[in-house]
């Protein structure tokens, strides 16, 4: 993304970073959704299902689509935060959690329809879902947003596709559902792959100029990492700290004073990330000469991140203003472009949103869906 | 339990070194690290200049493979509590591959091998996406499905007797897959897969010792697949023998 963004290809709708609501502390090990399809309850530290607080349905005896526990993951997310605030979190080494709670399906259930998941958290966690809760919380998943392509994976800047992750073909919108990113990669990583394909077999072999820069970038990077003398940063520091400021700045719910101080703290970062060290001098498989690249590079998207959410003065999906708590499709039904200007800065503008078969409603979750799904019919 | 933990590292870098040494390293004994925390807390604290792979640490890459005092281990899913007791815990490259740099190997044959048992499903036709999926039942999946589960981390090649002496031997995970597609209702592929098998004449030096089931963090049996694997290959020949015209 930071290579494409470099390259002049914009990128778009950056803000929406995807939280998944079920992780493990520590690891960040993904507990999957499935858990909760088979009828996994999210409780508080008094054992309460909070969710039903959080405007997302009340319990039901069997699992309910969008009620609940299966309520989308960014209102997952969302509540989650408020539940924390509220003082009805468990306080763990690893910050405040949650739990999910497994127990009541039994171990039948559990060893035939998650077998995954109670082998992760023997393995990961040493606990067993038959007998024990499971600590979660939400953590960082999926970019919805990325390098900007049409549907043929093709980008802005003639020769560049794109598919997968990485990109943003736009079938995400604010807020990925589950197992899309595999549809996704199947569907338009066929095609960019075939577009790319058609489009080499068109163009000319690379002129002795293309060649030419390719070894001034070798020699750029050799300059400022493989011989570099001196530089007190470590790595790890740097990389740590930007984590910090992009959770606490431009994380689940952001505002203005966040993102501000957010992108206060990438300036100094990328300042500091001039005067990195690096122990590792050697040509063969060296781990942390890319390491240092993709810390550059992760900066680069940060501040991406941080300027597009500046930007939209709304909140939807995964993107939550504090200072915005409402959607505006007014103003707002629009993607954000963000793209980078000779002098490294960003400029963000908006780019209309193509409405085709289905166009936006009212997000309704627990009773309120089913009486939606009814008029429908 | 202690405060901290001796890791006894490999180091070897072509460029510098003859032979590979070991580098010890303190690190800190903490309930829930595993070897490869200690690693990364080494990388980013200690030296940055060592070298190992590693990706998902949850069990799914099969990146992070290492000798752990002695035996192939995933480094994610090894404890370091679990040495306490030892004191020392020595981290090598896996066993029987050649050393790219310190716990790095090269991969090379491994990666060639898997590729030369066709591991994709051979359908009778090839049908057009719009015609809709090649259907299985749960049964059908259940014949095959532990093999699937292979995640090429190569634990199985380290622990393997036969590999360590005969490196053309094409080894269990390979083979394990040959039979994950094999076994599929939707596959017509295994005659192709066994001449690709047949020319490998190592698959009989297996003495079905079983190490690299016992190796196998997903369970994935290998073992099993090779003696399964030999009786059909044998069924095989027996019929080529004894009607030599309808084989085929």
């Amino acid at each position: 993304m930071a290579l494409a963004y470099q390259a002049g290809a914009p990128l778009k709708d950056m803000e929406f970073m995807q939280y998944h609501p079920t992780g493990l502390p520590f690891t960040g090990i993904l507990i999957t959704e499935a858990a909760r399809a088979e009828g996994g309850y999210l409780i508080n530290k008094d054992g309460y299902r909070y969710l039903q607080d959080y405007n997302l349905g009340q319990p039901t005896p069997k699992p309910t689509l969008r009620n609940m526990e299966l309520g989308p993951r960014d209102r997952l997310s969302q509540a989650f935060v408020k539940e924390i605030e509220r003082g009805r979190g468990i306080e763990t080494p690893y910050g405040q959690v949650v739990h999910l709670d497994l127990r009541h399906l039994g171990e039948k259930i559990i060893n035939t329809r998650l077998p995954f998941v109670r082998e992760l958290c023997l393995k990961y966690e040493n606990i067993d879902p038959i007998t024990e809760l499971i600590p979660v919380r939400p953590v960082v998943h999926y970019m919805m947003g990325g390098v900007s392509t049409d549907s043929e994976g093709a980008t802005p800047l003639r020769g560049l596709y794109a598919a997968g992750e990485v990109a943003c073909v736009s079938i995400n919108g604010a807020n990925r559902l589950g197992s899309n990113s595999l549809a996704e990669i199947l569907v338009f990583g066929a095609r960019a792959g075939k577009a790319a394909a058609k489009a080499a077999l068109e163009q000319k072999p690379p002129g002795p100029s293309v060649t030419a820069q390719a070894l001034d970038e070798q020699h750029r990077l050799e300059g400022e990492f493989l011989h570099k003398r001196g530089g007190r940063e470590r790595i790890a520091v740097l990389r740590s700290e930007m984590t910090k400021a992009m959770e606490s700045g431009a994380g689940i719910y952001r505002n203005r004073k966040s993102l501000d101080d957010a992108a206060a703290k990438l300036s100094e970062l990328k300042e500091r990330y001039k005067n990195i060290v690096i122990d590792d001098r050697s040509r063969t498989f060296n781990t942390e000469l890319t390491a240092a690249l993709e810390l550059g590079c992760m900066l680069e998207v940060s501040s991406t991140i941080v300027e597009s959410a500046l930007y939209r003065t709304e909140s939807r999906g995964a993107h939550q203003r504090l200072d915005f708590p409402e959607r505006d499709d007014k103003n707002w039904l629009a993607h954000t472009m963000v793209s980078r200007k000779s002098d490294g800065s960003a400029r963000t503008e908006k780019l209309p949103v193509v409405i085709t078969r289905w166009p936006p409603a009212q997000r309704v979750y627990g009773v309120q869906s089913q009486v939606k799904e009814t008029a429908v019919r | 339990m202690a405060e901290t933990i001796i890791l006894e590292v490999t180091r070897y870098s072509p460029e510098q070194d003859t032979e590979p040494h070991l580098q010890r390293y303190e690190v800190p004994l903490r309930k829930d690290w595993v070897v490869l925390d200690a690693l990364n807390y080494i990388k980013d604290k200690i030296d940055g200049s060592l070298t190992f792979r590693w990706s998902c640490r949850m069990g799914i890459c099969g990146s992070c493979g290492m000798m752990v005092n002695g035996e192939p281990k995933l480094t994610c899913a090894t404890f370091l509590s679990s040495y306490a007791a030892h004191g020392v815990i020595r981290v090598q490259p896996l066993r029987y591959f050649p050393v790219i740099r310190d716990l790095v190997v090269d991969i090379g044959d491994f990666l060639s091998k898997l590729q030369s048992v066709k591991p994709w499903l051979i359908p009778k036709e090839q049908t057009q996406t719009f015609e809709g999926e090649y259907l299985q039942t749960p049964e059908q999946l259940d014949v095959y499905k532990q093999f699937s589960m292979c995640i090429n981390c190569m634990l199985c090649y380290a622990a393997c007797p036969v590999y360590g002496l005969d490196p053309v031997f094409i080894g269990p995970a390979a083979i394990a897959l040959a039979q994950r597609y094999n076994m599929d209702s939707r596959d017509t592929g295994a005659q192709e897969r066994m001449d690709v098998l047949a020319q490998h004449e190592g698959i009989w030096g297996c003495t079905f010792v079983g190490d690299c089931t016992k190796a196998c963090p997903k369970h994935v049996d290998p073992a099993g697949a090779i003696q399964q694997y030999k009786l059909t290959a044998t069924v095989d020949r027996l019929k080529s023998l004894l009607t030599p015209w309808g084989s085929k």
